[in-house]
């Protein structure tokens, strides 16, 4: 059964927002779908670059009152 | 009252320390017992392994007895927990015995698991042990020419070092006199050079003008140690003669196997930092899953927080935190032989680094000494 998992990472620099899903990315499985709670602006441009490159799907990316919230799911 | 401390590395030492300090009246009255158990006799200054594999330092060096460290008051043990038994406030060590606490503390840190990627152990060197610091060392002075790629796992310790070891390599083989004939390559997971942006924006031009070439977007997915390949995630491969690989973490084996643990890592409130759903249990140091550097400094400045909440606990009944941790770390980046820099921020502040300087770096050289007052609780 894939699982939904929200990731804060939210007012955080170090490792900051994408070595985050990266991490968790590691350890989800195919068909799991995460979601990246962060308030860096980058992400929103970082998170779909690195997706793409390595071949996960980004299913939503938007901005709710100043969060970005980043919806992946993994793939392969 | 039983405060219990697991864990002897850095910031379950500077903790002790700190308590002892704080509440010395109240141990030697008998109100207090403070117990610190430890896995290990000795204390290791970890920072210093970066040095070993230059040849700055010597492992020996690294070590201090752990009971040379603390206070009198605190009571320790070399017995490692085994079992915790959180629902009824005690632990089980591997001597047999039972430590009941009211408050305990959590300070396990992390381990390397090079194993989590295949090839990993067999092809690469690491400077993130003593033993692979000592043979990155030797390897580096026999080395005549030839690709240095660096490759950075994740999640990982000390997430500076693998920039400051490229500078170093940089000065370590113009000293060397053949730096010309080595091609220095830096791959890292994120789409910059480093993670924390004010330090990729610092390191990218540094890196072009000492000569360092870098790939982003490469996450570590395997290595051919006879065809001396290295793979991403992302589907490209770089060839070396000699990798150096900053190994994958977990949280210690102990707090997995006590399913403690989410992802390798204890669940914790990021400003309170207890443990989630037990306001007794702190959590401090590489074990927690905070979003924060795993580094010694951020250990540090979690003890000093943790010791003023269980202080007012104690001495003024004072149940809800009277300090939050705000994030704050502090970290020396040498960017070579000669200068460094340092990265100070928390939650919500990133400054831009400082330009390097000799002062600096001499300022970490003496931190390398100093670390030992700090440890003891007095810096």
């Amino acid at each position: 059964m894939p699982e939904n998992k929200i990731i804060d990472a939210c007012n955080t620099f170090c490792p900051g927002p994408l070595m985050e899903l990266i991490t968790y990315m590691k350890q989800a499985h195919v068909g799991d779908t995460l979601e990246l709670l962060s308030t860096d602006e980058g992400s929103a441009a970082d998170v779909p670059e690195w997706i793409h490159k390595v071949g996960h799907e980004v299913v939503s990316n938007e901005n709710v009152d100043g969060i970005w919230h980043i919806t992946v799911r993994k793939i392969k | 009252m039983k405060i219990l401390i697991v864990g002897g590395g850095t910031g379950g030492t500077i903790l002790a320390n700190s308590l002892s300090r704080r509440l010395g009246r109240e141990i030697r009255a008998g109100k207090i017992e403070l117990t610190l158990l430890s896995a290990s006799d000795r204390h290791m200054y970890q920072p210093g392994l970066l040095y070993v594999a230059f040849g700055q330092m010597t492992a020996d060096e690294l070590y201090r007895d752990e009971a040379s460290l603390l206070e009198p008051e605190v009571d320790f043990h070399v017995d490692p927990v085994e079992k915790f038994v959180l629902d009824e406030n005690h632990v089980v060590t591997k001597s047999g015995k039972t430590y009941h606490y009211d408050i305990l503390i959590i300070a396990t840190g992390s381990r390397v698991v090079p194993a989590e990627v295949p090839g990993l152990a067999e092809g690469a060197e690491t400077f993130y042990t003593e033993e692979g610091a000592v043979r990155l060392h030797k390897r580096l002075t026999e080395f005549q020419g030839g690709t240095v790629a660096m490759v950075v796992s994740i999640p990982h310790k000390c997430p500076v070092a693998p920039v400051e070891a490229m500078f170093m390599l940089h000065d370590f083989f113009n000293a060397r006199g053949i730096r010309d004939k080595v091609t220095l390559r830096y791959q890292y997971p994120t789409n910059r050079v480093h993670a924390t942006s004010n330090v990729a924006s610092w390191a990218k031009p540094e890196f072009d003008k000492a000569g360092i070439e870098y790939e982003t977007l490469f996450n570590l997915k395997s290595v051919d140690p006879v065809k001396q390949i290295v793979y991403s995630e992302e589907g490209t491969e770089v060839k070396y003669d000699l990798l150096i690989a900053v190994p994958p973490h977990r949280g210690m084996e102990i707090v997995e196997q006590n399913q403690l643990t989410q992802s390798g890592w204890i669940p914790t409130d990021r400003f309170k930092l207890t443990m989630n759903g037990r306001d007794n249990v702190y959590v401090i140091g590489d074990a927690t899953n905070i979003p924060v550097s795993k580094t010694g400094s951020a250990a540090h400045f979690e003890s000093e927080v943790v010791t003023a909440n269980i202080v007012a606990r104690i001495k003024t009944g004072t149940v809800s935190p009277v300090r939050a941790y705000d994030g704050k770390v502090y970290c020396f980046i040498e960017a070579g032989f000669d200068r460094a820099t340092y990265n100070a921020f928390d939650y919500v502040n990133l400054p831009p680094l400082k330009p390097p300087s000799k002062s600096i770096h001499w300022f970490k050289m003496a931190y390398n000494q100093m670390y030992w007052t700090s440890v003891r609780g007095l810096l």
